[in-house]
């Protein structure tokens, strides 16, 4: 990103025209605020990854030994599925969105999103869709425990009479997201501060474009693929029945055709934010702002080309596997171009290790890591041994726990102050991050040992011979879950009391937002900032 | 891109929407072309190579091993199995030969029998001239009938192929059935089980 | 620290699990030793781009601190760099994929084989049909339902083991012919590298040449549905002649079978043999002591159907119930089996209809 000089318009707090928020419950209810959707958004975020965080660890407790301790396998079933659902859908998507709500705006100089209303619209659908979701779990018959990849016929002639007001869940959420990209791309597009061009624009912003196209490409065609479902188990039809000449295979096409992509609209705004804290904690401009950009969308466009990577194992003629197998391989030269720049921006900077820092260096290691994992798995013939192991499932979690999560902490410690006006707790926020780290490894890390050693996924009791590694992982569980504890306290600390931050901040922050007083006001940029 | 502009919002929301409804449509076109697809490449052997076919030439310099297997899937009560287990044949020449079918049951039933072929690579050259999975089939309860298969390997079937296993699984269409057709069945005050 | 919590760990659970395989199998075929292999090599590739990466981003945390007085230099671009780590890449991916092209050939052999298997997924248990020898059965699960309970120790192969294993001839190219009945399972035995899903209404096919006899375990690897964690696949390799005389075992005991099934047998022997038959094939859904579960699975004790005509239920046994996950038994079980576990639903498990069945009137 080029070095950003602003003329600030000088802020007047008391202007007539900008009146703070309403007060009570209707303020939350009606509001059009971006900072206050963004905060909505984040705060259901956090609710969710407790719930699904709750989930994970009644998994690891019943994983902890062989034998069945705790719960039912088919209870067993409903908890993976569920917690995959949650964190996928109201967890890691949400906290993004609203990163995008807060941030985007501020960053590109604009006085709020570009549709307020419908803003308002697609974060207030979101709770009523969990609720849905949630509200299975007390249904007979229980909960969706097909897996969140839903694979028919499991999820259609052989599900739990809940599977329609799963589907239900899905396509409110769906059309959330939707309106939320349509509305992020109409901001990003039409109301960026005069100078600001394309290839001026904070890397978070690019990433979030690029994401928000890939979600109006996907989401569609989930809302499709449950669509399909809901037909055959209500209307009679027969698009994954074998019976009615239908196939269960096209099932997983469809779904992988938006899964894949829906894995990078997972990890695109992470990559956004580490790009924009490494920058700032090593003092020294990103190495390769338009490489980046082109690693990022390239990432995207071969997204939608590799999708049967996930299904090497279903009977595909050759050339398909071989053609999957070399797409997928593709994609890890964009991302290793990204992650080689990131350490270029280290390499001969001047690095402070703040918490926010310490977040993005360990997302740099263990989101490695788990590209490493995805490289060996996009070896076709050798995912004939990985797949459907825990070794999926260590790599999955590598990239998202302490890849997409990670990313969102540390974009959450990075822009708090200037949410909050108030500095960050340092020594709270190392705690959190060595307690998260050190869990986050013992936790996932065993998970390659037992997925080679032939663990598969989704059991909810196991051999002996994996039983050590189990335990070890289910402690590791523990320990980061309750760790999140320090998380949510230093949130909460940081809202209450604090030192006054400073407009900047961090000593090496760079771009618009920072140069707005913190806690930033309730409306900013009503004139547009000059950049030059 | 001095100033908000409502209208260039709206014309821009207004098209991403449009994109958005056409991915909708696309994720269901994905459904016929996911037939051609299989068309092309023979994935899952589903029901194509159907009806007439002209082949002159009968390959004499070799003989393919042709395999008959049969699935019940579900809770098909059905006893279904062919009655030979493979034939050699020559690629060109039109073979024929039954399967066997008898419902045990006490109502009258219609199944279907979905065909699939492996290895998917040999699908493409296996012609089902004419073949009881084209239609349904029904069967009064306690009847038993054989039920013909006339098939062609095609000359252009690689050379290293040298079996082709064709699958049929058979599934209980009665329930749907029942909406569209008046069935003739006798047992009509029986409870089903 | 890891260390001493994982041998706190050990400690703490009760038997001595101690087994701290960390690596792939590497397998008793040719070709599981190749996928090995690859696995070895795409392994060492990325721990040196690693070791590469790692080392200079760790370098530049200790070096370059601002507490250490280090001074951020302006550079922010490097077109040489940016191409040769872009194309770099590129070419080692494009050395990696040649390889594991030339193995996906090798999994993909047509050739003809030797012995022919049909293996259905059945919830929760595999189908086994030996395409020239007349042999057909299925295999469960074996282990106790105690030891998963944790009310008995357990066993070394705690839900690896199964009644009937797959018997398979070594060095013999061995086809698999994979389907499902219900819905998607996967076959998976780590040993032979053989991975493959069974999918309902669709045949997929998968090979092996075993060179060593012995006993490979694996499991099915698709969620199933509520017992998918309890399918265990177990191969039982024998050589050339052992194989033979298992075959001709296998017949001998089929005729056996079929006489015993016009024996007249009486309560208590049908009701002792249908306990058996009961935990292993019933047990799963409607659950060993009858009580079903709500909302999924029925109860036998006091159902209509279990204490109303017998040849209704007899009827549900045999034929299962569309529509539902009642399978039809009447592949599975023999009639000797099929008598003796109506009839123990019939006087056991809280139900007392005192009526009992005989084999000779299953059959149809």
């Amino acid at each position: 990103m080029a070095t950003v000089d602003v003329d600030l318009p000088h802020v007047k707090e008391d202007d007539p025209h900008h009146h703070g928020p309403a007060r009570g419950l209707g303020r939350w209810l009606y509001t059009t605020n971006h900072k206050d959707i963004g905060s909505m958004y984040l705060i259901f975020s956090l609710c969710m990854f407790m719930i699904g965080g709750i989930m994970a660890l009644i998994i690891r407790a019943e994983l902890f030994q062989p034998g069945l301790q705790l719960v039912e396998p088919n209870f067993f079933n409903q908890m993976t599925t569920m917690h995959g659902l949650i964190m996928v859908f109201g967890a890691v998507m949400p906290a993004f969105v609203g990163l995008a709500n807060w941030m985007i705006p501020m960053q590109v100089g604009a006085p709020d999103m570009a549709l307020p209303r419908m803003n308002n619209w697609s974060f207030w659908i979101l709770p009523f869709a969990f609720l849905i979701l949630l509200s299975s779990l007390f249904m007979p018959g229980g909960a969706p425990n097909f897996g969140w990849t839903f694979y028919a016929p499991l999820s259609t002639t052989y599900a739990p009479e809940s599977v329609t007001f799963f589907i239900f869940g899905v396509h409110i959420m769906g059309a959330s997201s939707i309106m939320g990209a349509i509305n992020i791309i109409a901001t990003i597009l039409n109301m960026r501060a005069p100078g600001m061009t394309l290839l001026k624009m904070p890397l978070f912003v690019w990433t979030w474009l690029i994401t928000a196209f890939l979600l109006i490409a996907v989401m569609p065609v989930l809302a499709g693929v449950v669509t399909m479902m809901l037909m055959d188990i209500h209307f009679g039809t027969s698009f994954f029945n074998a019976a009615g000449g239908g196939d269960p295979v096209l099932f997983q096409h469809v779904f992988w055709f938006f899964g894949h992509p829906e894995v990078y609209i997972m990890i695109l705004p992470a990559f956004g934010i580490i790009s924009e804290i490494i920058p700032t904690f090593a003092r020294k401009r990103l190495f390769g702002y338009a490489s980046m950009v082109y690693a990022v969308a390239s990432i995207a466009l071969l997204s939608f080309v590799v999708w049967a990577h996930h299904m090497f194992t279903v009977g595909m003629p050759l050339v398909g596997e071989v053609f999957f197998m070399f797409a997928t391989m593709l994609i890890a030269v964009p991302t290793g171009v990204k992650v080689f720049n990131w350490v270029a921006t280290m390499f001969r900077g001047s690095l402070t290790f703040e918490t926010p820092m310490l977040f993005a260096l360990a997302f740099v290691v263990l989101f490695t890591i788990g590209g490493f994992s995805g490289l060996m798995l996009a070896i076709a013939p050798a995912d004939f041994q990985y797949h459907d192991t825990y070794f999926v499932v260590a790599h999955f979690h590598y990239v998202l726990v302490p890849g997409a999560i990670f990313s969102i902490m540390a974009a959450t410690y990075y822009w708090l102050p200037k949410w909050t006006g108030h500095q960050l707790n340092e020594t709270m926020g190392k705690i959190h991050f060595w307690l998260s780290f050190v869990g986050v490894n013992i936790t996932f890390f065993p998970m390659h040992f037992v997925g080679l050693a032939g663990m598969p996924r989704r059991i909810p009791d196991y051999a002996l011979q994996f039983a050590d590694f189990n335990s070890m992982a289910s402690v590791g569980a523990f320990i980061f879950g309750f760790s999140q504890l320090v998380f949510i306290y230093n949130v909460i600390q940081n809202v209450r009391v604090g030192e006054k931050a400073t407009a900047q901040v961090w000593e090496g922050a760079q771009g618009l937002e920072w140069t707005l007083p913190s806690p930033a006001p309730y409306h900013t940029f009503s004139t547009p900032p000059e950049v030059k | 891109m001095a100033v908000h502009n409502e209208n260039h919002t709206k014309r821009l929301s207004l098209r991403l929407a449009t994109a958005a409804i056409a991915m909708f449509g696309f994720g269901f076109a994905l459904v016929p072309l996911y037939d051609v697809f299989c068309d092309i490449t023979g994935l899952n052997g589903k029901n194509f190579n159907q009806g007439p076919i002209q082949i002159s030439t009968v390959d004499e310099s070799r003989t393919v091993k042709v395999q008959f297997i049969t699935v019940n899937p579900g809770n098909m009560p059905w006893n279904f199995e062919p009655t030979e287990r493979s034939i050699r044949v020559s690629p060109g020449e039109d073979r024929q030969t039954v399967f066997y079918a008898k419902n045990p049951t006490t109502n009258w039933m219609v199944a279907q029998a979905v065909p699939s072929v492996t290895p998917s690579e040999a699908a493409p050259y296996l012609h089902k001239v004419n073949c009881f999975c084209f239609e349904r089939q029904p069967l009064e309860a306690g009847a038993d009938t054989e039920m013909p298969l006339l098939f062609i390997v095609d000359p252009k079937l690689p050379e290293h192929i040298s079996t082709i296993t064709l699958s049929y699984a058979l599934y209980d269409l009665t329930d749907n059935q029942k909406v569209t057709q008046v069935k003739p069945n006798k047992d009509k005050g029986r409870a089903r089980l | 620290m890891t260390k001493a919590l994982t041998l706190a760990l050990s400690l703490l659970s009760a038997p001595a699990w101690a087994d701290w395989q960390i690596n792939m199998n590497k397998g008793v075929t040719a070709l599981s030793r190749e996928i090995f292999d690859l696995h070895m090599l795409i392994f060492w590739i990325c721990v040196v781009i690693g070791v590469a990466v790692f080392g200079v981003m760790f370098y530049s945390i200790f070096k370059f601190r601002k507490s250490k007085g280090a001074v951020s230099e302006h550079w922010h671009e490097n077109t040489t760099v940016e191409v040769v780590w872009t194309v770099i890449p590129s070419i080692i991916l494009i050395a990696m994929a040649i390889p594991a092209t030339a193995t996906l050939m090798d999994m993909y052999d047509t050739s003809e084989a030797d012995v022919e298997i049909q293996v259905t997924g059945y919830q929760w248990k595999w189908r086994y049909q030996y395409l020239d020898e007349d042999i057909d059965y299925f295999s469960n699960l074996a282990t106790p339902r105690e030891e998963i309970t944790n009310e008995a120790s357990k066993n070394p192969n705690y839900l690896l083991e199964v009644d009937n294993p797959l018997v398979i001839p070594a060095n013999k190219k061995v086809r698999f012919l994979i389907t499902a009945n219900d819905v998607i399972h996967s076959w998976w035995v780590p040993h032979f590298a053989v991975k493959k899903d069974a999918i309902p209404g669709f045949i997929n096919e998968s090979w092996v040449k075993v060179e060593e006899p012995g006993v490979y375990r694996g499991q099915c690897t698709e969620l199933c549905g509520k017992d998918h964690g309890f399918m265990p696949v177990v191969v039982e390799v024998k050589s050339e002649s052992d194989y033979q005389q298992w075959v001709s075992d296998q017949r001998a005991m089929k005729l056996a079978m079929a006489g015993e099934a016009s024996k007249e047998f009486s309560m208590d022997e049908l009701v002792a043999k249908g306990e058996g038959v009961y935990n292993t094939a019933c047990a799963g859904c409607h659950q060993p002591n009858g009580q079903g579960i709500p909302g999924a699975f029925p109860a036998i004790t006091g159902s209509t159907i279990a204490t109303g005509a017998i040849d209704a239920h007899v009827d549900i046994i045999v034929n299962g119930k569309p529509g539902t996950a009642m399978q039809a038994f009447k592949e599975q079980l023999s009639a000797v089996d099929i008598a003796a576990v109506v009839t123990y639903q019939r006087n056991a498990l809280g139900n007392s209809v005192g009526d009992l069945v005989q084999p000779n009137t299953i059959q149809n």
